[in-house]
């Protein structure tokens, strides 16, 4: 099977569903089980072709439940695997998100955001689970959420979320929305040996001696796949080194959910990222991601020109938060302005880390995101 | 310098597709960038529906329509909703066939292209959105010819691109002896 042949490279004109599709295949992914959602459809759409071109797996499943719980058994034979989803969906997967979250279950989730609750707004945008991919599911943990702002960033930031999530065994999210998904642009696709894939790491210990949830100085675990010819047990409970049961020990569970943390927030400074655009003499700071920062961009660059002193900050990790370049931020800034299309989510993250800056909230919900002119006439109030 | 297009219509005409063939048009064929946007209804044909283009030489920041220079418009509802929101000194096409009752606009140039009729004498109703869209390229000169022709090759359902190269060619010429006229 000469899978190279079929692996794009140069440039297309595509959507951002389509160019996560194969950002999905460019980093190794072959195994996608999923139940098809606008505005997601596209990506199944596509890979429900493309997994069989390069030899993958795609499973239509009875709902998002299934989908999500294949997607982990999936992971555990050792495939990269992934789903795609929106907001309905995803509050079906959260349960078995919390599954892979401790089993520590590499895989990607993509959410392209619509509008919500519930069956909300099918085909209009939304950035309403911001919270939901951080909390969504029970249980204290900590897990990775990416937020693409561009088609290109859709291809880019879903081999990224394949990187992490098999570096720190952990559920990666992919949290676009409906813009971005369904907008059309240009994808720059490098050739494959130039684009950096990351797979976890492999058991090496003797059979006898594997201990499937004994962490390296990472806090991450080595991890065998199930037909590698160990013999290991995994499980939804809280579990020691040796994957087995201790539903009674205080010590064990305050070892393993703290290690679940800490694998992520004491390798923050490695997995947050940030775009950055004038803000090195910022009197004000627009704060906003995804489709958003698109019309921030536009906004700050139009404050340039008429002489305000604006800049952007524009998290691409949602989850880590980016807290240390927000607070570093507010102490040289005087205001910042946090556009986003929900009814308040990650500006309260803002505000936790702006401390004394004053923080301005600007709301969007329905059809269309912010337009520039709304995130500049917020930026002259309060510049 | 930013130029803003807006298809607008009802689903299943295509309205979509004029905009990711346009935007494919300027993007791959021209050299330039361009971005598509849409926005459509739960309904898979008949909701209301628009598909939006913005083509520049610089790196476009935000993607959306805000005042589109140009309105190409295939249905009543989209007419009302987007007429007055065209640029001054911008264009609307529309097809009179499908937008029988007009407002009192000033300051823009309104361009009567009979696209249902024309893909109806070619025998397919369907693309009529193509022969809209070769009016709007003889009309507007946003778009060298032939690049929106390797477009629509690409663009198209296998096994109709002679079709809708023909609907592209009678609109074009349509659009052409407008601006003599």
């Amino acid at each position: 099977m000469n899978q190279k042949r079929v692996i794009l490279e140069g440039s297309h004109f595509m959507n951002g569903d389509i160019a996560c599709a194969e950002g999905a295949i460019a980093a190794g992914c072959r195994f996608f089980a999923g139940y098809p959602i606008t505005p997601a459809t596209e990506i199944a759409e596509h890979l429900a072709q493309r997994m069989l071109e390069v030899g993958g797996i795609y499973v239509q499943m009875e709902d998002e439940i299934a989908s999500m719980a294949a997607v982990i058994g999936a992971s555990y034979a050792g495939l990269k695997a992934m789903t795609a989803t929106s907001g309905p969906g995803f509050s079906l997967m959260q349960e078995n998100i919390g599954l892979a979250v401790m089993t520590e279950a590499p895989c990607v989730i993509v959410d392209v955001m619509r509008g919500g609750p519930s069956t909300g707004q099918p085909t209009l945008p939304g950035q309403q689970d911001v919270m939901q991919a951080k909390w969504g599911s029970h249980g204290d943990y900590e897990i990775i959420a990416l937020a693409p702002s561009s088609v290109q960033e859709m291809f880019n930031l879903t081999i990224e979320a394949f990187n992490l999530s098999e570096t720190y065994r952990v559920p990666a999210i992919v949290l676009a929305d409906e813009v971005v998904g369904h907008m059309w642009e240009k994808v720059a696709i490098p050739p494959a040996q130039k684009i950096k894939i990351v797979n976890r790491k492999k058991a090496n210990a003797p059979s006898e001696a594997y201990a499937p949830f004994m962490p390296d100085d990472d806090l991450v675990p080595p991890m065998a796949c199930f037909g590698e010819g160990y013999s290991f047990h995994a499980t939804g409970l809280t579990h020691d080194e040796h994957g087995y049961p201790q539903t009674s020990s205080s010590e064990v569970q305050q070892k393993l959910v703290k290690r679940l943390c800490d694998k992520i927030r004491k390798n923050a400074d490695k997995i947050v990222r940030v775009e950055e655009v004038l803000l090195s003499d910022a009197d004000i700071v627009v704060v906003a991601y995804g489709i958003v920062a698109r019309a921030a961009l536009s906004a700050v660059r139009k404050a340039r020109a008429e002489g305000i002193k604006a800049g952007l900050l524009r998290p691409i990790t949602l989850w880590p938060f980016p807290e240390n370049h927000v607070a570093k931020i507010a102490q040289q800034t005087k205001a910042i302005v946090v556009p986003e299309m929900n009814c308040g989510q990650l500006v309260r993250e803002v505000e936790r880390a702006a401390k004394e800056t004053p923080v301005t909230f600007l709301s969007k919900l329905g059809e269309e995101p912010h337009t520039p002119m709304e995130i500049f006439e917020a930026i002259r109030r309060n510049s | 310098m930013r130029i803003e297009i807006r298809f607008a219509g009802f689903g299943g005409q295509g309205i979509i597709k004029s905009g990711i063939i346009t935007a494919t048009a300027a993007c791959i064929y021209s050299g330039k960038n361009a971005v598509q946007t849409q926005s459509y209804g739960p309904e898979s044909r008949g909701g209301a529906c628009k598909s939006e283009v913005v083509i520049s030489e610089e790196e476009i920041d935000f993607p959306k329509v805000i005042e589109p220079e140009i309105l190409v418009v295939m249905s009543q509802h989209a007419y009302n909703e987007y007429a007055e929101n065209v640029k001054t000194g911008g264009i609307i096409i529309l097809d009179p066939e499908m937008v029988p009752h007009e407002k009192e606009l000033k300051n823009v140039r309104v361009f009567k292209v009979p696209a249902t009729k024309i893909a109806e004498e070619l025998g397919r109703k369907i693309v009529a959105n193509i022969a809209m869209l070769g009016a709007f390229v003889a009309i507007t000169g946003v778009l060298d010819k032939e690049a929106v022709k390797e477009s629509i090759k690409v663009n198209v359902p296998k096994g109709t691109e002679e079709l809708n190269l023909k609907a592209f060619e009678r609109g074009y010429e349509y659009g052409k002896n407008l601006l003599k006229s």
